[in-house]
């Protein structure tokens, strides 16, 4: 009961946090719209893929970058929970570590989500008055989307708690977290097909769990994927539970 | 009963011993003092005690649990005031008590009820709704008083409860504590450095210097163990030896031509240790203090070891120096 408690009140503070810092949200929520206009219009202008408008070819592409840095870049609040010794209070508290991660995940999760969810209502938005043609947002793929960028934050925020765990400094988690962040985006064929990648190339692209989400969110809102929609479901929720499991041990094994 | 009891608590790092065998009892209701310079090892007696830091040797019992078999049980009973703030400032004060409580598993309506008792113990009740970011720092302290309060601990304990805070705030914490003691029938824990705040709210002091403890006693009893007044003079050239012969003097100490001596009944037996002394430059009396008692067991005085601190604490540390 304390257990369950527990994790609704980790969940609690984050959301009441998140609900606070509106320049969180607001630049969480410019920025890809800024990669739509400009780097889709601007490339777009001159480059179609396979018959598809590449603003449109996009937009999976961007919705997957957003949840990717917004639940990575989530593990920074532990290191300065740590800074700031609130970690202390909540370490104190008799619920356990595991409880603790999940509480962490699920205020994680609920972060990415929203902005994912806002960006998808920017993405009807853009569709009906002209501007991305072809995306086929409606209830069902709306839901759909929302599945799938479920299961991926619980991994992607798992990777951002399992550093900042371990990790003193902002600033150190940074840097880090760039060097892991920037190679998932670019290789997970966000921004072009993966069907006629270079040698070299491809094998960093199918190791990429992002990879599968990107490919699952162009399947739901295009029709066009290079996997099953299940498939790439699947290989995100063993990524994610994957993700999970290491992210439990590294909470057991955190310093205060 | 004793609801903290340790038994060779050891804690080492690398090549240094921060708690050495340390075998501590305390009794329930009382006001326990860990009183030593920074780095003497209170705060990671403290740690161990509430579970954050396992023990490398030895065990210890809170509210009879073990802390490294039954963590769990013994958060529950106790309540913690850490020492820097740990209180979430972008939540209001009433948010960061709600959270503490939804964390201990409190019912609702407990919870809510409770939120109010000790809003108004502290006086916080018209700020409870203001971002913990707009308080002082005694505020903020008394908030978190409130909050290690809040789940109805058997223990409490609150690590430099003072520290940082201008001597106004410092006497409103240290009537909120003494009020408490009363109020809530609790145990509490104190570490300090401050000999004054120790003299003030604590029942039992232990004295605890490079992870040891040195003494542990009422500080009244500490005092007595003086056997004595301080009497400091200031003079150039003193004849020690025939101080030394009077009966009435237990103790005589010289550094840079200040001269310290336990006296028995100084204000009786001044005039006679004036005549023997020779030319005095000034003379103080004091009954003796806590400083005196640390001195007399460790050697040194406190704020010597204490270069940490706020910056307010350290400008005024040189001038007192100088």
């Amino acid at each position: 009961m304390s257990e369950t408690s527990g994790i609704y009140a980790l969940w609690y503070r984050e959301f009441k946090v998140f609900l606070r810092e509106k320049s969180r949200v607001v630049s969480s929520i410019i920025n890809p719209i800024l990669w739509l206009l400009i780097i889709g219009g601007g490339l777009g202008a001159s480059v179609d893929i396979e018959g598809i408008n590449y603003q449109t070819f996009i937009y999976p592409g961007v919705l997957a970058q957003t949840i990717l840095f917004s639940s990575i870049f989530f593990g920074v609040y532990i290191v300065w929970d740590r800074k700031i010794d609130f970690l202390k209070e909540v370490l104190v508290a008799p619920i356990s570590r595991t409880s603790i991660f999940i509480g962490k995940i699920l205020g994680g999760a609920t972060d990415a989500l929203i902005q994912s969810f806002i960006l998808l209502l920017v993405g009807v938005a853009f569709t009906t008055i002209g501007i991305i043609p072809g995306l086929n947002l409606n209830i069902i793929t709306v839901l759909l989307s929302l599945v799938v960028l479920l299961v991926t934050t619980t991994g992607l925020v798992s990777i951002g708690l399992i550093i900042g765990s371990q990790m003193e400094s902002p600033e150190g988690f940074q840097l880090i977290v760039s060097f892991l962040v920037f190679p998932m985006f670019f290789l997970s064929g966000a921004l072009f097909p993966i069907n006629n990648l270079p040698a070299w190339m491809a094998p960093f692209t199918f190791l990429n769990p992002l990879t599968y989400a990107v490919d699952a969110l162009r399947g739901i809102l295009l029709g066009v994927s290079q996997f099953h929609v299940a498939y790439d479901l699947g290989i995100v929720s063993l990524f994610s539970i994957g993700m999970i499991l290491v992210g439990t041990q590294a909470f057991k094994r955190m310093k205060v | 009963m004793y609801v903290i009891e340790t038994r060779d608590l050891t804690k080492k790092f690398k090549n240094l011993v921060a708690v050495d065998n340390l075998n501590l009892q305390v009794s329930e209701g009382a006001i326990f003092g860990l009183l030593g310079p920074n780095g003497a090892g209170k705060t990671t007696t403290l740690l161990m005690l509430t579970t954050l830091r396992n023990p490398t040797s030895g065990s210890a019992k809170v509210n009879g649990f073990d802390v490294v078999k039954q963590p769990s049980k013994v958060r529950n009973s106790i309540g913690i005031v850490f020492q820097d703030p740990s209180s979430d400032d972008i939540l209001t004060g009433y948010e960061n008590l709600k959270l503490h409580g939804m964390l201990y598993g409190m019912p609702a309506k407990l919870r809510e009820d409770r939120i109010k008792e000790v809003l108004e113990l502290v006086d916080l009740t018209d700020r409870k709704d203001d971002l913990v970011k707009k308080y002082s720092g005694g505020m903020r302290r008394r908030l978190e008083l409130a909050r290690g309060l809040m789940h109805h601990p058997k223990i409490l304990f609150l690590d430099e409860p003072t520290l940082g805070l201008d001597p106004q705030s410092r006497d409103h914490i240290w009537t909120y504590i003494e009020k408490l003691a009363k109020e809530e029938k609790i145990t509490i824990i104190i570490t300090t450095h401050y000999m004054e705040e120790a003299d003030k709210l604590c029942d039992r002091i232990a004295i605890i210097d490079s992870g040891k403890i040195v003494v542990l006693n009422s500080p009244s009893n500490l005092k007595k163990t003086i056997g004595g007044d301080i009497v400091t003079l200031k003079t150039k050239n003193p004849n020690i030896e025939k101080l030394k012969k009077l009966r009435f003097v237990k103790k005589v100490e010289i550094k840079n031509h200040t001269l310290t001596l336990t006296v028995t009944n100084a204000s009786e037996h001044l005039p006679e240790i004036l005549k023997n002394i020779g030319k005095v430059e000034s003379v103080e009396v004091h009954s003796p203090t806590l400083d005196d008692v640390f001195i007399h067991y460790t050697g040194k005085e406190i704020r010597e070891d204490s270069p940490e601190g706020g910056w307010a604490e350290r400008a005024m540390h040189m001038r007192s120096n100088k």
